[in-house]
């Protein structure tokens, strides 16, 4: 397996923090305490976390519209991601942004970009600019199956391969964009394969296998590094809840669902950590207490941090 | 002194702030190759030679991705010069740099910042209505771009410098009849005389090309020289013309407008693009408010009509607004 002990817990921790802190928004949210509207990633935590762990502070992402998980993988504090949410002061973007532009370039993260497949581009030029100016930094892109349909996507990803750029296109294919199914748009069973299309390698992943998207973006990573250029990774994943909001997502199978709630990544991890022997039930346990209640202190903070000035609406449109 | 054309100028200005700064660089399509034109209109012509295949990065057919990643490069602390071949291909780019260029730095409250130049030619020249139509209006209505127009080769050197130098998304507009290309019969003289050396020209700083004492004109472009040739005819009738050229139409030189309108008591607003919604509707609001009470008649825009551009030649002249135009205008609003 190779991977350490110690940095397989650090991973499950990340998730069961991702997973609570969604949870707990979205109660929050349908509750009215949030405003705003909110795009959810239970169930998708092994990819963000899986790729995030190969990346060093100074390495950057882009995210989406269903950024929350990225923010925490990539290591924006949970205090001011929680705080952005609520609108306030000390959120990220200083309220600017909300849920769907969190992001914090001091951890590497650009503010979400929530115009699917708007972020490929920029990622693609954040790498071009670690290229030109011999930085040993990679890039990566977050975007969704629904993303892989823009011609963002194509342009982009053809440009990152031509100039061999220290970067990795992460698409989480979650079968749906918004309640359309992936089938019902595009005739491909893998995204994968459109990989072929730019002469770079494209590889499929099971996304709720967090150590195995966290192989395959290693490898990807290091090729990136060595100035090999780009690799796509498809990590078939699902959405545990909707699309946003109150979603009930009633265009989905039930007996698909099934399926894909029984391959939980986190309950699988749970299963793998204690068959390994690295994880009990008690630790588990501990590891989930400490993550709620660092999520109730975010919480405190967000609820008691002060709300912006409407008039600084006119500050940071020009440099 | 030496006198160059816009597309000389221009590229003496990309030159020396590549030179003075290494994270500046140019990414388009057509404008590194060897034996080829230097982009669309010779602007960067041998600078590959100089600069190499990097910095002079040329691109795949995609306008999208060509903004895009200029702005991801912006961001990690780059200088991009961007460059479509024809300003109607733009369109296809309107996401990056509406969503993106635009809004980053809001969206991060400041810790981003997107310094990229994003050079676009404009206006009609024979090219039927995909390769001809003047698309600054587009962008003054985008909070976070500044928009830039120089009518010559001096500003447009000064202008450019300043644009690559600044630390916001600049859309950065040429009137492809005023680069001084050989060859077409229709190409205007925007040659100007250019100092050796350095100089930067601010943006919000207006060029009053001619004073005068009964009418304003504000025009941009290839339209200054149509107002030029008009404001000398005016002479004969006894109008004196004051023209003014607000070079950057984001940030706007209010002051020298309002200034100006404010001792003739009389506005005509000259732009190529077609009328509706075009800039010169924002000026006419802006002077309306402003300087309502000084004006002794309802300004006039002298636009082209609510049509695409047209391709043959008798028709495109009738649809770019011209002399004729312009004097009828200002006669009209004289009173006359």
């Amino acid at each position: 397996m190779g991977i350490p002990g110690d940095k397989l817990i650090k991973m499950y921790r990340k998730m069961i923090l991702i997973r609570n802190f969604e949870d707990r928004v979205h109660r929050l949210f349908l509750s009215g305490e949030m405003p705003g509207t909110i795009h959810l990633y239970q169930g998708q935590e092994a990819v963000a976390v899986g790729v995030c762990a190969n990346l060093r502070k100074e390495d950057v992402i882009t995210s989406t519209h269903r950024p929350h998980g990225h923010a925490i993988a990539k290591g924006v504090p949970v205090k001011s991601i929680m705080a952005e949410l609520f609108a306030k002061t000390t959120g990220c973007c200083k309220g600017k942004g909300g849920s769907m532009h969190m992001g914090d370039i001091e951890v590497g993260m650009v503010p979400a970009i929530a115009i699917v497949g708007g972020g490929i581009p920029v990622a693609t030029g954040m790498a071009l600019a670690f290229k030109m100016k011999r930085l040993d930094r990679v890039a990566v892109s977050f975007f969704g199956d629904g993303a892989s349909n823009e011609g963002a996507f194509h342009e982009a990803i053809n440009m990152g391969s031509i100039w061999d750029l220290p970067l990795i296109y992460v698409c989480e294919n979650n079968l749906y964009g918004a309640s359309t199914h992936v089938s019902k748009v595009m005739k491909l069973k893998d995204i994968a394969e459109r990989a072929s299309s730019y002469g770079i390698p494209g590889i499929v992943v099971d996304g709720n296998d967090v150590i195995s998207v966290y192989k395959a973006a290693k490898e990807a990573i290091e090729r990136a590094r060595k100035g090999e250029g780009p690799t796509l990774i498809e990590c078939k994943t699902y959405r545990r809840g909707g699309h946003s909001r109150s979603d009930p997502g009633q265009y989905r199978d039930k007996k698909e669902e099934g399926i894909w709630l029984a391959k939980d990544p986190i309950s699988r991890m749970h299963k793998n950590l204690i068959k390994m022997g690295i994880l009990t039930e008690e630790k588990g346990k501990g590891i989930e207490n400490e993550v709620k209640a660092r999520i109730d202190e975010a919480i405190e903070f967000a609820q008691k941090s002060p709300s912006p000035k409407p008039e600084d609406v006119f500050k940071d449109v020009f440099a | 002194m030496r006198r160059l054309t816009v597309a000389e100028a221009l590229r003496e200005a990309i030159r020396e702030e590549m030179r003075r700064d290494s994270t500046v660089f140019c990414i388009g399509e057509d404008i590194g190759i060897k034996g080829g034109w230097g982009g669309a209109f010779t602007v960067s012509l041998g600078l590959s030679e100089e600069f190499g295949h990097l910095r002079i990065l040329d691109t795949p057919i995609s306008e999208l991705g060509i903004a895009g990643v200029a702005v991801g490069a912006a961001l990690m602390g780059m200088r991009p010069i961007a460059d479509v071949e024809y300003g109607d291909f733009i369109f296809l780019a309107m996401d990056q740099l509406i969503n993106n260029a635009a809004k980053l730095r809001y969206m991060s409250a400041g810790k981003l910042k997107v310094p990229m130049v994003m050079r676009i030619p404009v206006g009609a020249s024979g090219r039927g209505a995909q390769h001809a139509q003047s698309v600054e209006s587009y962008f003054i209505h985008v909070p976070g771009l500044k928009v830039v127009c120089p009518s010559n080769a001096y500003d447009a050197k000064g202008l450019l410098k300043t644009a690559i130098r600044d630390d916001n998304p600049v859309m950065f507009f040429e009137h492809k009849l005023l680069y001084g290309a050989k060859g077409r019969r229709e190409n205007v003289d925007a040659r100007a005389e250019v100092p050796q050396e350095e100089y930067l020209i601010p943006f919000g700083v207006a060029d009053i090309k001619r004073r005068g004492s009964h009418v304003t004109i504000i025009a941009t472009l290839r339209m200054v020289y149509t107002v030029v040739s008009a404001a000398e005819k005016l002479k004969d009738e006894g109008i004196s013309v004051e023209i003014i050229d607000p070079r950057t139409l984001i940030p706007l030189d209010k002051d020298t407008i309002l200034k100006s309108v404010r001792k003739t008591n009389h506005a005509v607003i000259v732009h190529e693009d077609n009328l509706t919604g075009g800039w010169g509707a924002e000026m006419a609001a802006f002077i309306s408010s402003e300087a309502f009470d000084y004006l002794d008649a309802p300004l006039k825009r002298v636009c082209a009509p609510d049509t695409p551009v047209p391709f043959a030649p008798v028709m495109e002249n009738y649809w770019v607004p011209g002399e004729a135009d312009v004097i009828r205008a200002v006669r009209e609003v004289m009173g006359g």
